[in-house]
């Protein structure tokens, strides 16, 4: 009797050391997470006032200053490389469901995945071939190409992916109604797969908007408030990199503010997606 | 008028090189309930499906010979005309889970992008869902998703969908497989019912059912019309060895 006793007392005390370990690794893992929410919050939210988000930054040793032109650049660069990566992995990602067994899919899914890996700095620099070098200049625009083409992969993958959760008698239904193809997919299975469609593009939004490596020698930067995209443009990822290595003490801070305004901006969309996923999920 | 609505002659159909339906003439008759059976395999779906040209979106799937209604070969016709004359009710009830009740009844005009007034909608939803015996059960909530209707209403709205669009024959395959055992009786007396307007053309491997339902019965073995006539002819005293022994239950 005493050791089968012993026994369960050992594998008590064992399970418990299990349940300790995963519940510690659990925790470990949010400990990075709230530790930069924590350290951005506390240096940067000094800096935020109504000033800082209207203002441009003022030249060395003058007080104040905002990062106006920063925030109004990220918005229009990111915005116009939604626009750009929207219909085109919108489109693929319809194709490489409809026909993911032809060649052409097999191929476009393989580059997809390729296209997801590579280092955003060789994005950047292909969009300074393609685009700066093509029209002699360093744009705001040229910076959307480079972002569009690292949303590509994001947006292709998660419309293949949602549209492969939608049941088969879906289309099937639809068709027997008399629907033409193309209405069915527009009309019918588009609308059906929205929230999954919608939540990909933000994941994409929120995974480029702090890309800086793309935007270093494509957007380039800017002192003043540009919204002409066929100019060089300031946006937050780059304005961070260029002040958080100055010499200035105001600079630090106003990096230290912008960081903190990327990473509202990049929460706020984690969330968006999150709440759009529960509302507009359709259940089958 | 020719003395019948649809007629195949030398009906075959394909997946690849695998002839699935082989060499089918038959001709059916109007406002009728017709039985398709045969054990699993017999290729009773792929016939089924060749009648509204859903065959055809597989692949590698084709057809030979010929499908006639109103005497003008189904396949010369573009294949959404016919799918509108010809509905189709499935094995799973699948309606438009993004759809309302009331939308989900005129999907057919709404995804084709046909504009209809809001009193002919109407009408025509009612009564569709009058004729699919389901008005009463769902007219206080028309404008909701139908995600809390029960199997057998699910597909009583599918065949609500399938009417609106005034077919001349419904097609079912297995429509009742999926569902429980009073659901079942309530679509094989919507069967009944519809045929006064229709002409019904059923999928069944219930045998049972097939006997219930129908006033003509088509018996399919490996691909072949084995036997095709009155229902209770096919029953009680059925012409080929093949038929009596699987209703006798040798094999299924």
């Amino acid at each position: 009797m005493k050791t089968i006793n012993q026994n369960i007392r050992q594998r008590i005390i064992k399970n418990n050391i299990a349940k300790g370990l995963v519940f510690l690794f659990a925790l470990l893992c949010i400990v990075p997470l709230i530790s930069i929410l924590f350290y951005i919050t506390k240096q940067g939210i000094t800096s935020i006032n109504w000033d800082f988000i209207v203002n441009i930054p003022k030249p060395v040793g003058e007080k104040g200053g905002g990062i106006a032109n920063a925030i109004v650049g990220s918005l229009i660069i990111v915005g116009i490389a939604t626009l750009m990566a929207i219909p085109f992995g919108v489109i693929g990602g319809i194709y490489l469901h409809e026909h993911s067994h032809s060649k052409l899919a097999i191929w476009s899914r393989f580059a997809t995945d390729i296209l997801m890996g590579i280092p955003s700095i060789v994005i950047g620099i292909i969009a300074y071939l393609w685009v700066v070098m093509t029209f002699g200049g360093f744009s705001a625009f040229s910076g959307s190409v480079a972002l569009a083409i690292m949303m590509l992969p994001i947006i292709v993958k998660s419309t293949e992916e949602t549209l492969k959760l939608l049941p088969k008698q879906l289309k099937e239904s639809s068709l027997a109604l008399g629907v033409p193809y193309h209405k069915t997919i527009i009309r019918l299975i588009l609308p059906s797969a929205i929230s999954g469609i919608v939540s990909g593009i933000l994941l994409a939004v929120a995974r480029v908007a702090g890309e800086t490596a793309p935007l270093l020698f494509t957007a380039f930067g800017n002192s003043y408030l540009s919204t002409s995209p066929g100019e060089p443009m300031q946006n937050l990822p780059l304005l961070i990199f260029n002040y958080a290595t100055s010499p200035y003490k105001d600079w630090h801070n106003l990096a230290w503010g912008a960081s903190f305004i990327l990473l509202v901006w990049i929460l706020l969309m984690n969330l968006t997606t999150k709440l759009i996923i529960r509302k507009w999920q359709i259940t089958y | 008028m020719a003395d019948y609505l649809l007629k195949t002659e030398n009906l075959s159909a394909y997946f690849g090189d695998k002839e699935t339906v082989k060499n089918v003439n038959v001709s059916f008759q109007r406002n009728q309930v017709i039985a398709i059976m045969g054990p699993s395999g017999c290729g009773k779906t792929t016939f089924l499906r060749c009648l509204n040209r859903m065959h055809e979106l597989t692949p590698i799937a084709t057809t030979t010979g010929k499908i006639l209604m109103h005497d003008q070969d189904i396949n010369s016709l573009p294949p959404i005309l016919v799918r509108s004359k010809i509905g189709m009710v499935f094995q799973q009830p699948n309606p438009f889970p993004s759809m309302s009740i009331y939308d989900n009844v005129i999907a057919g005009y709404k995804l084709n992008g046909v504009k209809l007034s809001k009193e002919d909608k109407d009408t025509i939803v009612h009564e569709s869902l009058k004729k699919a015996a389901l008005f009463e059960e769902v007219k206080d909530k028309l404008n909701e998703k139908g995600g809390f209707l029960s199997g057998g209403q699910q597909q009583r709205l599918c065949i609500a969908r399938a009417i609106a669009l005034k077919p001349e024959i419904i097609l079912m395959d297995e429509p009742t497989s999926a569902l429980d055992p009073k659901s079942t009786i309530q679509i094989e007396e919507l069967m009944q019912n519809l045929k006064q307007n229709y002409t019904v053309i059923v999928v069944t491997h219930n045998m049972q059912q097939a006997k219930r339902v129908s006033d003509t019965s088509a018996f399919f073995f490996l691909g072949e019309l084995v036997e095709y006539g009155k229902t209770q002819e096919v029953f009680e005293n059925p012409k080929d060895k093949r038929t009596e022994s699987y209703i006798e239950g040798v094999f299924s």
